[in-house]
Formats: C-alpha cells, structure tokens, sequence
C-alpha cells in the first residue's frame, strides 16, 4: 500500500515557480499543509546548472547565479514552513487533485485540496526538430549539456555548433567556455541576431562568437562520435559542413506539460500548456498551473513571480473565498504570435501575473504595434518600444485587454 | 577455451569450439542457444561490442504469425512455427509482448480488392483468425484513422514486442547454457584445417569443427570466406518516427497497409514501450554502415502519416533512427548446410527473423545434425533467465511497493521520461551481458529513450555508466 499524505497544497516541481509558491502558501496555513514534490535529488529547478549571473532581479531585487538563486529559493520555501520531497516522481494520478508518487522510500498517494503545476518546460531535442543524418555522441540540447558540465563536471568536447541564438543559447555558449570547448558557430534561421544579443547580458559578453543567420541545419555527420554539421543557407540554398564534435540545440521550448495532458486539462492552443485563466486555474477545480508551463520559456524571475500570484488564488480557493468559476473569455493570439497565456478571462477574476499578457511571436517584429479586439471592437493598441523576436515572450501590458467584457465574445490580440 | 600463459596474458587462439556461430543479433543468439542445449562446446561471436546492435536492433518489433508469408516457404513455415516458440518463451523469460492484434486497411479499391486474396493466404499459411472489416468497424478499431478507409481485414495475432530484450534474453541463456559470447570480433577470414575452421579476427583467432554464420548483413561477405558467392545482401534501409507516449491512445493496434512487393510498406504500431511508430520506408542501399536518417525519408513518412493518422503528426516526435534490413536477390530464407565445409548459411533473414528466430534455430540444429554434427541433448539446464520488464503492459519497477521497500533503488527514478530507476540501471551494468556503452544500456533498460532525449537525465545515467566502470 501507498503512503497517503493530505497536505492541503501539494506542488509539483521545485523550481523558480514552486518554491517561490509554496514560500508565499506556507506562512499562510498551518503548519506542514504544504508539500513540494521534485523529482531531481536536489531543489531548484533549471537554475541549479545554470551557472552564471542574470538571476533573482525581478523578484528578489538582487543579481544573483543561478545555483545561488536556486538556493535563495529553497532556503526561504524551507524556511516558510513547506516540505521539499526531492526524488519525488509523480508518475499519475489517482483523482482529481491526488497524486500517485515514487520515491526512493516508496510509493506516496498525495490527496490535496489544491494542485499546483510548476513542472517547468524543456527544450526540443534534436530528433523532435526532425534534424536527418547520423546518430552519433555529441548531440545535445543546452540542459542536458548544463547538468554534464555543472552538475557533473564533465566537458562534452572541444568545438561546438551552436543551434538557436536567444539567451539560452548564450548560456550555452558561456557554459562551453567554461570547459574549454569553443564555440565555432551559432545559427539562427532569423535574419538579425543583434536582436537578441542586444537583449541578453551574457551575449554581449561574447560577441566574438560568429552567428550565421537565416541558415538551418540540414544533416548531422559523424558515425560514433560527431564530426560536423551541415548547414544551409535559407536564400541562397548553399550547403556547407563545420567542423565539430559538440551540436547544441538550444530554445524551441516545450511545456513540461504531460501531467496536465494525462489529467485531461483543456490546453491553450498553440503552446500545449494547460489552458488558465487569469488566476491561473487550469479547467480541473483545486489545480492551477504556475512558471514556464504556462509559457515556455520566461525568464526564472518571472516564472517566480507566477508562484507568487498563484499562491494568492490558491488560498482564496482555500478559504472558499473565489466562487466556482463561470465560463470565461477565450484570449486568442493572431499570428504572428504562436500562443499566449494566460488564455482566459472570466468574471470577477484578478488581472494576470505582473499585469502583463506572455505571447510568443514566429517572426520578429521590430516596432510591434499591439491591437486588442473584441466583438469587432478595438479594445486597445499600443506601439511597445521592444521587438516581437522569436526566441523570447513577448509581454503586453494588461491594461489593453483590462476592459475587455468577460461575458463578450473572444478577445483577439494581434498586430 | 583460451589458455592462460605464464605472465598473465593470454595465448591468441581460442578453441576449438565444437560449433562458432557468427552474428549475435536474434537469430545466431537463438542459434547458439539451441546448441547449447546440447553436449557441444559453442561460441557466439559478433563484431561489435554488444550483441544485437546490428540489424536485430532497429527492428518493427512486430510478433508476426506469418499470415501473409509466401505459402510454402522456409519463411512461411519457420515465422508459423517461431511465433509459437517465442510466444511460449516471451512467457517463460518476460520479454515483453503485448497483443495487440493488427489490422490491413484498404485504402484504394485495388486495396480492398486485394483484401480477400490475403485472407485467402493467411488460412493457405494455416492462420485462421482473419476477419473481414467494413470501413465503420475499421474506424470503431482505430478511430484516429485518416478519412478515406474502405474496408480492412483485422489479424489478431500480430503482436508488438521487445526486440532488445529477446536478443539480450537468448544470448544470455546461451551463455548460462556455457557458451562463450566473443565480442568485438569480426570475422576476417575463414580457414580451413585439421582441428575444424580457423576463424581470423582483430582480437584473435577462434577455432571451431563447425561454423554457423548468422552474419546478418555481412552473411554474403562471410559466405564468401567459406567459398561460396550464391547471394549478394542489399542493405535496405528503413527510416522510423517514433512519436510521444502522450500519442499512445491513438494507435490501440498495429495499422498495416496492403502489403506489395516492396515489403510491408508504412505501418503505424504501439511500440512495446508504450509509444507509436510510425515507418519504416524501403530504400537499397551500398553502405552497409548506413543508418543516418534523410530529409528524403522524414518527408515521405510525414506524408504517409498525415493520410494515415492526421492526428498523430500533432504529436512530438521523441526519437527518429534508421534500421538496415539484409534484403536478398530471392523470396525466401536462404539457410543451407555445406557438409564438407562443416558449415550453415543463415542468410536473407529479414524483418520477419525476429518471429521466426527459435523455429530458425531448430532449423538450423537440424541441418548441422543432418550434415553429421552428433547432437545430444543436455540433461541438466540452467533455467531460463528472468529478464527486466521494459514493456509498458506490466508493472515496471517504479510502481512496485514491494521491490522499492527491499531496496530504496528501485524507487529512485534516474530517467523521468521513461522511468528508469538506479536499481535498474545497476542490475544493467552488473548482468551477465552488460551493456558496453549507452547505447547498450538504453537497450537493455530504457533509460535515455524518452521525449527528453537526455535534458534531463544523460549526465546522471553517464555517471553512472560511468562510475561502474
């Protein structure tokens, strides 16, 4: 038999979104009602390998690493009273808010009055991009090359191909540095990589890096160990192969999202997160949804703040203080944009996390001009003094879509 | 047996071997392990480092009963035959194997037209259990079919299973049985003389009375060394999108096309492990070493599959990879014993290999009795092993209260995706067949195989792989 614990809130996943949710719930009930379920050995999340500075800003008001950051987190989630399970794998579930869980100590079943996702998202490897040619060592997404490098201490070669060109990608060049392996090229298949280096602390830093833009990778070579890449040019259709035995695919994130899926929560289109309304309930009562799941990938501060704002709505559902939820207003994102989230909008709920609306655009988009529409009515628009780029989300302040009905058609926003 | 010399080391030869079976994919390891089972001295060789990492690796892994063989074939009758033998032994060991049942969907009237000529082969091949579909009970099988089905013809006794862990399972015996299973040995030549066949390879000379090459795609090459040239092995390369569990649901049976002469064609099966397949394509090839992918053959199956299945294509691909089939210049097996060279041919073994292994290896054992290898069963067997469950219709290791509550390992989950756990990983690394790298090891336990692709788990099952080192 299972161990059955009833923690009032049960957590999944103690990164930037979980602990900061579970710091913020655990003050605010009694004593060891909150649990955080990991399935890592240790807290933390993405942070714990991402060893370099730009963490913490938004929400701690300090600049810190991201193992410092991971740490600051757990250490006050731990100190507000919440329980960390790490080696906690939730492998299903066993009701609407209960969890089937292994652990090293054995099985737990979590029967909770409140869920919160914060699984966090990942990259698309390489063979989910579709990316034809061999199969050899050498290939990796920028996680997996962060948990061999700083986790464990390990150099994965010493000359990369770098796939992507947003911050993650610069982490991932600053990782390789770190280990002595050089990064030879970045592609992008976007015509401006200013756009994001312009943007991102650590690439500024290594400006050096060549980037070829408008350019895919088309084969991988190499039976055994890598050997090179071959890349084409997008216009001219020109083929050529760098020389490398490290490929890193970087960004092109996916939600954590199967939990949600094999719950059967309603997903947001275009993103496959679960779908949430402003107080980011996912369509099952007693689960919400919090941090990059939601909107894969911000950055770690802003996941954080996520937890914050959920744990507030959870605890009104708690004390019985939200009322059972009505239909809401769908938020629909027009192309260019691929998603948005929160994605729904109901009577009487609070304004989104940090008042700002995530989208994600497909194309960059230098001067965006920003138009919210209702029933044929414009809502709002704004010109936004920062690009809609590909590679990073795109916020929109909550005031354009403030006064939109919530028992009105669909809310569409676009530029 | 090798010889220790003085200083430690040890002398060049090995042998002899009553018998030395080349090739440690499905079918030499089935063969080595019949062999076994008799008073013989036997030794399984492979040139790679690990046994089935050739052509037994990238399989459909599909348990076929042979409906729709060439009546009258060696082929025909061996995979009949082997779908019963690794049936009862997939039970016996715990490979696992999962019933799905198949269906062939017509989706053309020459297709559907074709459909009563293969029921009419499968009761020819002495497979009864056929039924004829209309569209809307194809559709009530397998809702997330593509519009356009006309009609199908259900076989439920294809089967899905896990070519790994046979081969793994069959080699293991054939050890347990006191084979000798010599990696890393590709056989360079072959040379006749008093003591039986010398067999040459980069680490040493194997001598054995009698040879039996199950070379798989180098079957001709070898052949050759035997003074043969009957059969050249075309590598036919079949490229397969494996897709997320999450797209499980949709494919509850294996979707088989009407077959034509090119194979079985573009099939969409529920792997073993709980994902769907999509696959393979059929393309002749040169190199015998080539197992990249195309952007050629991600196209084709792409569009095979939005016909096929539409909404699968929504789903994440989790891995792509490509298998070489050993197509030969014939309709059939080609397995012939050559008396005078104290040599078996196990060659033009294709896809179907894998159902037809144990029923190929008694084949096989016959042939070599016939050509006068005296043969005499053992009385005293080690009992079969008992072989780690990968398949997801059973409980794996991770759900098992008992297991975790004996050793706290089995409920450390190392690979989240697929829910590998350090006990796993562990017993892996200390079998008696342990994997030689990770590749090795996702063979034998998954790890490292799921939607991740390795985010995170690689550097934790490296370490590990590592540290036993």
């Amino acid at each position: 038999m299972s161990t059955i614990l009833t923690p009032d809130v049960v957590v999944v996943g103690a990164g930037p979104a979980g602990l900061t949710a579970a710091a913020r719930l655990a003050p605010r009930l009694p004593p060891g009602r909150v649990l955080v379920l990991d399935r890592e050995r240790e807290p933390g999340g993405i942070p714990r390998h991402s060893d370099h500075t730009g963490y913490g800003l938004r929400d701690l008001h300090r600049l810190l690493t991201g193992p410092a950051y991971a740490r600051a987190l757990t250490e006050r989630a731990v100190a507000a009273g919440a329980a960390i399970r790490t080696e906690a794998t939730v492998t299903g579930w066993a009701g609407e808010r209960a969890l089937e869980v292994t652990t090293p100590q054995g099985l737990l079943r979590v029967e909770a009055r409140a869920v919160v996702l914060a699984t966090g998202a990942r990259e698309r490897p390489r063979s989910a991009r579709l990316v034809p040619g061999d199969r050899p060592e050498g290939v990796l997404t920028t996680g997996r090359l962060q948990n061999l490098v700083h986790l464990h201490g390990r150099a994965p070669g010493r000359r990369a191909v770098i796939v992507g060109a947003e911050s993650v990608s610069w982490s991932a060049v600053l990782t390789l540095r770190s280990v002595g392996c050089t990064t030879a090229l970045m592609t992008t298949e976007l015509d401006v990589p200013e756009s994001y280096a312009a943007f991102t602390h650590p690439g500024r830093l290594v400006l050096d890096v060549p980037v070829a833009t408008r350019t895919r990778v088309v084969r991988v070579v190499g039976r055994g160990r890598l050997t090179g890449v071959e890349i084409e040019h997008l216009d001219t259709r020109r083929r050529r192969i760098v020389d490398c035995d490290t490929l890193v695919f970087t960004g092109d994130w996916l939600p954590d999202n199967e939990l949600a899926r094999t719950a059967g929560l309603d997903l947001a289109p275009g993103s496959g997160s679960p779908l949430t309304d402003t107080a980011l309930r996912t369509s099952t009562p007693g689960v919400f949804a919090a941090g990059n799941v939601l909107h894969p990938a911000d950055t770690a501060d802003v996941a954080a703040l996520d937890g914050r704002h959920v744990a507030h709505q959870v605890l009104r559902t708690l004390a019985g203080q939200q009322p059972a939820p009505g239909p809401g207003v769908p938020l629909i994102a027009d192309a260019p944009f691929r998603w948005i989230a929160p994605g729904l909008l109901r009577p009487g709920d609070p304004a989104p996390p940090r008042s700002r609306l995530l989208l994600w655009s497909a194309e960059l988009v230098r001067i965006p001009r920003v138009t919210v529409c209702q029933d044929g009515r414009v809502l709002g628009h704004r010109t936004l003094p920062w690009p809609a780029s590909p590679g990073r989300v795109f916020r929109v302040p909550w005031r354009l879509a403030a006064g939109a009905d919530r028992r009105g058609g669909p809310v569409r926003i676009g530029l | 047996m090798a010889e220790a010399a003085g200083d430690g080391t040890y002398a060049v030869g090995d042998g002899p071997y009553d018998v030395a079976v080349i090739g440690a994919g499905v079918v030499g390891a089935a063969v080595a392990r019949e062999l076994a089972g008799h008073e013989l001295s036997v030794a399984l060789l492979d040139a790679r480092d690990d046994v089935g990492a050739g052509t037994s690796k990238a399989n459909t892994a599909i348990l076929h009963t042979g409906f729709d063989a060439t009546p009258g074939t060696l082929e025909s009758r061996l995979v009949r035959r082997g779908y019963a033998l690794l049936s009862a032994y997939a039970e016996a060991t715990g490979i696992p194997v999962e019933r799905t049942g198949a269906l062939l969907v017509a989706w053309t009237d020459e297709e559907l037209e074709t459909l009563p000529r293969l029921h009419d082969k499968a009761v020819a091949n002495g497979y009864d259990d056929c039924v004829p579909l209309t569209a809307d009970e194809v559709y009530a099988q397998v809702p997330a079919l593509g519009p356009g089905a006309l009609g199908g013809l259900a076989v439920p006794g294809e089967s899905v299973i896990c070519s790994w862990t046979t081969t793994l399972a069959l080699a293991t015996e054939a050890r347990a049985r006191g084979a000798a299973v010599l990696l890393g040995r590709r056989v360079e030549a072959a040379e006749p003389g008093p003591a039986g066949t010398t067999l040459r390879t980069p680490a040493g000379d194997v001598t054995a009375r009698w040879v039996v090459n199950a070379a798989g795609l180098a079957a001709d090459t070898v052949d050759a060394l035997f003074g043969h040239d009957r059969f050249t092995v075309t590598p036919r390369r079949g490229e397969l999108l494996v897709y997320d569990k999450l797209a499980r649901p949709l494919a509850p049976r294996i979707v088989l096309p009407v077959p034509s002469s090119r194979g079985k064609g573009v099939l969409i099966s529920p792997t073993i492990y709980g994902n769907v397949m999509l696959g393979p394509t059929a393309e002749d090839l040169a190199d015998r070493g080539d197992t990249a992918t195309t952007a050629a053959g991600y196209d084709f199956l792409l569009a095979r599959g939005e016909r096929l299945m539409p909404r699968l294509l929504r789903e994440e691909v989790t891995a792509a990879y490509a298998g070489l089939r050993a197509a030969i210049d014939r309709d059939d097996y080609l397995v012939e014993a050559d008396a005078r060279r104290r040599y078996v041919l196990a060659g033009g073994i294709r896809s179907t290999g894998l159902s037809a292994s144990l029923a190929l290896a008694e084949h096989v054992r016959d042939l070599l009795g016939a050509a006068g290898l005296a043969l005499e069963p053992r009385t005293e067997l080690p009992a079969p092993p008992r072989m780690p469950n990968l398949g997801e219709a059973a409980p794996r290791p991770y759900r098992d209260e008992e297991l975790i509550a004996g050793d706290g390992a089995y409920g450390r989950v190392v690979c989240f995706c697929e829910r590998v756990t350090e006990g796993e990983i562990r017993d892996a690394l200390r079998s008696p067949l342990p994997p030689a790298d990770v590749d090795g090891l996702r063979r034998r336990t998954r790890a490292m195989n799921g939607r991740c692709q390795g985010f995170y788990c690689a550097a934790e099952v490296e370490a590990l792989l590592g540290a036993d080192r």
